[in-house]
């Protein structure tokens, strides 16, 4: 179930624009109306959700790290892994950013028999991983030149590298079948291990379903049901400077495409996708770990509540302290404390 | 908000990396391509839609029919006979690679690297 209704889910999306782009009107509706508005949600959402998240206090530095933290001078600190200072820090991030460091440090655990319990390093995640999202960002980098006249030559020099092998025409991009190859593990990884299919939801398929939908609708338009690149740039260029048109007959595929790619920039900020913002707020990674080192003061403190110290509790509370039996450090004065005890028994008699 | 000084630049990048097809075309959407069709011709060797779309598979086509099986039989356009070919075959009729093939092509960064090899039509040699 948490894996079949995500996928009929993808699957009714690419029914609706299937039909709703033959429907007239269709094609303005899913080539400008849709893909505007999904474009803003998208940006408005993002913004809102790091507000969002920047409004909560980091009270503390978390150190869960796997290095050595400064300690005394004769033991080897590990500056990136547990980092004390603002260079090591951008260190640290530069690593989880671009080369996801902590999936690197992904284990895997098994029981072998005897019943016996083994971790062991995994590294396919993090290869897998560390592909689909350079073929992802080369790929999205690669639709600039739909999107841009004339086409800054970074993003021609892109293609070329990216059509490297010259292998059919048009050119087979590697990023492509990378992109694909690697979507496909991250599939089949959640549905093989007994553990992973067991925590994965339906929140983690979706997604993957969602832009193995955008990447073979692209490829299809790409080498099998061509579709016009020139309409379609035409309608590109009309988006990127608000005047938009559709001329020609773009053909349904890109439509489909274009669709999901809409459902994907409005899902984006509302699911775990939008881990793309969350990497650089992520306590553990981005904090200097020096607790020991500078103060840190609650981020929440009220100043205008001043310190109260025992001695300065006690005077406020001694008579009643005294009263219900409790030590104190300093006894009432004596004179203070009989005339009202001696008040207070005589009715009482 | 904590961490205002880096969390707001830090947004103004994303946007603006976002935005930059925006940005970079600042509202306008530059030259068109306008292909330069024969003029004493009226068909391609197939429909105009299927030529705009797939021209590019059935010059490969062609490539692997002549030279992997051999079979170099012409094709008939309004009962003229064109070789399968690029410089003898397109090029005939799209006599100016400049005025047509890279109207298109430029407008939509390709760059075939056919003409490493191919020759392109005379007036350009
Ligand atoms: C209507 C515009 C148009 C015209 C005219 C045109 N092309 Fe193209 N051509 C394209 C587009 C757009 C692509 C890229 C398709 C893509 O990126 O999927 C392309 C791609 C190609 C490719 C594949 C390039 C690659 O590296 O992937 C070849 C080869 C090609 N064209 C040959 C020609 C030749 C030869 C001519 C002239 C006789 C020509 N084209 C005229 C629009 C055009
Ligand atoms: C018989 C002469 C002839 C040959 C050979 C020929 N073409 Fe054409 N081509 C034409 C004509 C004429 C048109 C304009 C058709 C129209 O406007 O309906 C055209 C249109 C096109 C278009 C669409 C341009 C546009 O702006 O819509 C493309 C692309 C194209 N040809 C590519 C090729 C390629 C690639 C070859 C080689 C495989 C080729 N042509 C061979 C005559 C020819
Ligand atoms: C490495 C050099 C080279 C490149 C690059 C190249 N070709 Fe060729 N091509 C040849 C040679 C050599 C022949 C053989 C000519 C013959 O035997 O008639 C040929 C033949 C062909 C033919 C059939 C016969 C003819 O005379 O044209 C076609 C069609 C063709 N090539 C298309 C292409 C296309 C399309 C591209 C780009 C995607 C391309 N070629 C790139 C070398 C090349």
């Amino acid at each position: 179930m948490r894996i079949l209704y995500p996928f009929l889910a993808v699957l009714a999306l690419v029914l609706i624009s299937f039909v709703g782009a033959k429907m007239p009107g269709g094609q303005s509706l899913f080539g400008v109306v849709i893909p505007y508005l999904a474009f803003f949600a998208f940006i408005i959402f993002f913004i809102k959700k790091i507000i969002y998240w920047a409004k909560s206090p980091v009270p503390f530095r978390i150190p869960t790290t796997s290095g050595q933290e400064k300690s005394l001078p004769w033991i080897k600190q590990n500056k990136t892994d547990c980092p004390s200072s603002t260079g090591g820090v951008i260190g640290r991030m530069f690593l989880e950013v671009f080369l996801f460091r902590s999936l690197f440090k992904n284990t895997k655990t098994d029981v072998e028999d005897g019943p016996k319990l083994v971790y062991g390093s995994s590294k396919y995640l993090w290869l897998f991983g560390l592909l689909f999202h350079y073929s992802f960002l080369v790929i999205f980098l690669r639709h600039w030149r739909l999107f841009t006249n004339p086409v800054p030559s970074f993003v021609t020099k892109l293609e070329l590298a990216d059509g490297l092998l010259q292998v059919g025409v048009p050119v087979l991009y590697q990023s492509d079948i990378i992109l694909l190859l690697a979507l496909t593990f991250l599939f089949l990884r959640r549905v093989i291990r007994p553990q992973l299919r067991y925590i994965s939801l339906a929140s983690d398929y979706f997604p993957l379903f969602l832009i193995m939908g955008i990447g073979i609708t692209g490829i299809l338009m790409r080498y099998f049901i061509r579709v016009d690149i020139v309409s379609v740039k035409e309608l590109a260029m009309g988006l990127a400077t608000f005047k938009p048109v559709i001329k020609g007959d773009i053909g349904v595929l890109f439509f489909i495409h274009l669709f999901l790619v809409s459902c994907l920039m409005v899902y984006f900020p509302f699911s775990k996708l939008m881990h793309m913002g969350g990497v650089f707020l992520s306590p553990t990674r981005n904090l200097a770990n020096n607790n020991r080192m500078v103060r840190h003061i609650n981020p929440w403190n009220d100043t205008s509540i001043k310190p109260h110290s025992y001695a300065g509790y006690e005077d406020e509370f001694r008579e009643f302290m005294v009263n219900a039996g409790l030590p104190v450090e300093k006894e009432l004065p004596p004179a203070a404390e009989e005339p009202p005890a001696a008040e207070e028994d005589k009715p009482a008699e | 908000m904590y961490d205002k000084g880096k969390i707001i630049p830090g947004i103004i990048v994303f946007v603006c990396l976002l935005i930059f097809p925006i940005l970079y075309n600042s509202g306008s959407a530059g030259v068109l391509p306008n292909p330069e069709k024969p003029k004493d011709q009226k068909e391609c060797v197939k429909d105009k839609q299927y030529m705009r779309t797939t021209h590019m598979q059935l010059i490969n086509d062609w490539r692997d029919e002549v030279l992997r099986e051999g079979n170099r039989e012409k094709v008939v356009v309004q009962g003229k006979k064109y070789d399968k070919s690029l410089m003898n075959g397109c090029m005939t009729c799209h006599t100016n690679k400049k005025k047509f093939c890279d109207e298109c092509h430029v407008y939509a960064s390709v760059y075939p690297y056919c003409w490493d090899c191919h020759f392109v039509p005379k007036e350009t040699i």
